[in-house]
């Protein structure tokens, strides 16, 4: 008996220093991985970077220039696809938590759940076909609705889990008091919850912010400074494409730079996600 | 905790046996009592297919404590969210029969849900502040009813309200924090200044001390106990003693039905029915 218990212990024993260690070191490659590209970039990248750099335009290959029209470019296609992606996804999880039952509101979350599985340059391809080639030319504006499309069913999704995280309770104690479902939703249910729609808002833009390929098609590109909507728009993903497919060394460091400046972004607002989440009620 | 029940009994039972000879009857009909304000006609419920509730018929007179006792899951929380309609937000749930309150039914067509609601108030077994500052919560109901016409006058309702619920001096000088901030006990009470706020007429009240401490539970009862001059209130409760100390009727419930209804006096000394009597002295449930 002390004999089998005393052999089983010592299997237990071995067993979760191996599983322990197992999971440690997979943990140590993934963040490994994380931080070599992240050093790789800065070090590959940061020779190339200058205050110049960051707010001059494009010059020929040997004359330097910069991407300060990309990032413009990438701030308006963000700003555009903010205001058609953000209000239509949280109304979406507005309606997937509170207000749709049934087999509707079940048919709604498979169609946002299969639309977060279309590769971003099928909607690039498909706001090709129904904008550009109608309007006979690449905008900021397609480029803005491409990545709205690939925002929204994320968007949706966050919001409807951070609504369904506020308690049923909170939804009963406003109904009680003779508040209609839309007092409920808009006055108690989103502001107890704000701060995760927003992470949530803010995880789409660091998401679609490095998006390239709905953009070749969409927004295409330009060498320019430019907010017209309805003209093309550079972009700084797809700057970075350009450049480092060209065969010049001199892009080939401009690209890294530029590489250097979006990770730099995204991390930027991953942070204010952060900042966001800690500052909760 | 025995002390401070024991010094308060004899307190809460004198008035109470006044309106406890006034209304005698164990049957629904109240003839010789105040008036009748909630009346319940063969009540069925349904959660889908199955049953809860079985042809409860029940009438509570205005101004009264009447408290709803019976073992877990007998229905008795059901029942009470009929009388407010709250289980409407249920899905797949079903009601039949009647439920008067001043001799309209609510369960009409063309009720005005909203309306019910904010005659009917409602504090839950888990105190359910809103994520807003103290002063936003009681001022909730009163703002989305649209109760009050200025700022000093809404100011007003919730001081009032706060005051009746017995939080006023402890909060006062806070009101701008958050609710959350607050100890169990005064969130309970919270709550109930929010419920009290748009001055309801049937305040429901479902296990609202069960998660307390003693002394919040007896700030709690004392509370009861002094909104019954104004408020027709019902509480679920599955602390025995509790129905015994604040309530004038007592209803006890099993299975889905009502089994009876007395005066609390008597049904704690002398049931009518042997399952009562069972329950209460601890044989099952």
């Amino acid at each position: 008996m002390t004999e089998i218990t005393k052999s089983s212990d010592q299997v237990r024993r071995l067993t979760s220093a191996v599983m322990t260690s197992l999971t440690a070191l997979c943990t140590l490659l993934a963040i490994g991985i994380l931080l070599v590209i992240l050093t790789y970039i800065a070090w590959q990248g940061i020779g190339s970077l200058s205050l110049r750099f960051l707010i001059d335009s494009p010059h020929p290959v040997g004359e330097g220039g910069g991407i300060g029209n990309a990032i413009l470019g990438s701030v308006v296609l963000l700003a555009l696809s903010s205001a058609f992606g953000l209000p239509i996804g949280i109304a979406v999880g507005i309606y997937l938590s509170e207000v749709g039952k049934g087999r509707l509101a079940g048919a709604v979350r498979f169609l946002v759940d299969t639309l977060t599985g279309i590769p971003s340059i099928v909607t690039g391809v498909f706001v090709y076909a129904i904008l550009v080639l109608p309007m006979k030319q690449f905008s900021a504006f397609a480029g803005g609705v491409a990545l709205a499309l690939i925002m929204i069913p994320i968007v949706a999704r966050t919001t409807e889990e951070m609504l369904r995280l506020v308690p049923h309770s909170l939804r009963e104690g406003a109904l009680a008091l003779g508040a209609p479902q839309w007092r409920v939703t808009m006055g108690v249910i989103l502001p107890a919850t704000a701060s995760g729609i927003a992470t949530g808002a803010m995880l789409a833009i660091a998401r679609v912010s490095g998006e390239t390929a709905p953009l070749l098609f969409t927004a295409f590109g330009s060498r320019f400074f430019s907010t017209y909507l309805d003209r093309p728009i550079a972009s700084l993903t797809v700057q970075i494409y350009n450049y480092a497919i060209s065969p010049y060394d001199d892009w080939h460091a401009q690209a890294w730079a530029a590489t250097l400046v979006l990770m730099t972004l995204i991390l930027g607002i991953n942070i204010i996600v952060r900042f966001l989440t800690r500052k909760r009620f | 905790m025995s002390g401070v029940m024991m010094t308060k009994l004899p307190v809460q039972t004198a008035p109470k046996i006044e309106v406890r000879e006034r209304q005698q009857p164990t049957t629904p009909s109240q003839t010789d009592s105040g008036k009748t304000k909630v009346a319940v006609r063969d009540l069925n419920f349904f959660y889908g297919r199955s049953q809860a509730l079985h042809n409860i018929s029940i009438e509570i007179p205005e101004r009264i404590v009447m408290a709803f006792i019976g073992p877990s899951g007998c229905g008795k929380s059901t029942f009470l969210r009929t009388l407010n309609r709250m289980n409407d937000v249920i899905p797949a749930t079903r009601v039949e029969g009647k439920v008067l309150i001043d001799d309209r039914d609510i369960y009409a067509a063309g009720t005005d849900v909203v309306a019910l609601r904010r005659r009917v108030g409602m504090v839950f077994q888990k105190s359910n502040p809103f994520p807003k500052s103290i002063f936003d919560n009681v001022a909730y109901g009163l703002r989305i009813n649209r109760l009050t016409g200025s700022s000093s006058e809404l100011a007003g309702r919730v001081e009032e309200a706060l005051k009746d619920a017995a939080l006023w001096s402890e909060v006062k000088d806070r009101l701008k924090t958050s609710a959350l901030s607050l100890s169990g006990g005064q969130q309970q009470r919270l709550c109930i200044a929010r419920a009290l706020a748009i001055r309801p007429e049937v305040l429901l009240m479902d296990e609202p001390a069960s998660a307390l401490d003693p002394i919040a539970t007896s700030k709690i009862e004392e509370l009861i106990f002094d909104l019954k001059k104004q408020y027709t209130i019902i509480i679920v409760t599955h602390n025995m003693q509790q129905a015994a100390r604040v309530s004038d009727t007592t209803a006890f419930f099993l299975l889905g039905k009502l089994i009876e209804v007395n005066p609390t006096e008597k049904m704690f000394t002398a049931p009518n029915e042997k399952l009562t009597e069972d329950y209460i002295t601890g044989r099952f449930g």
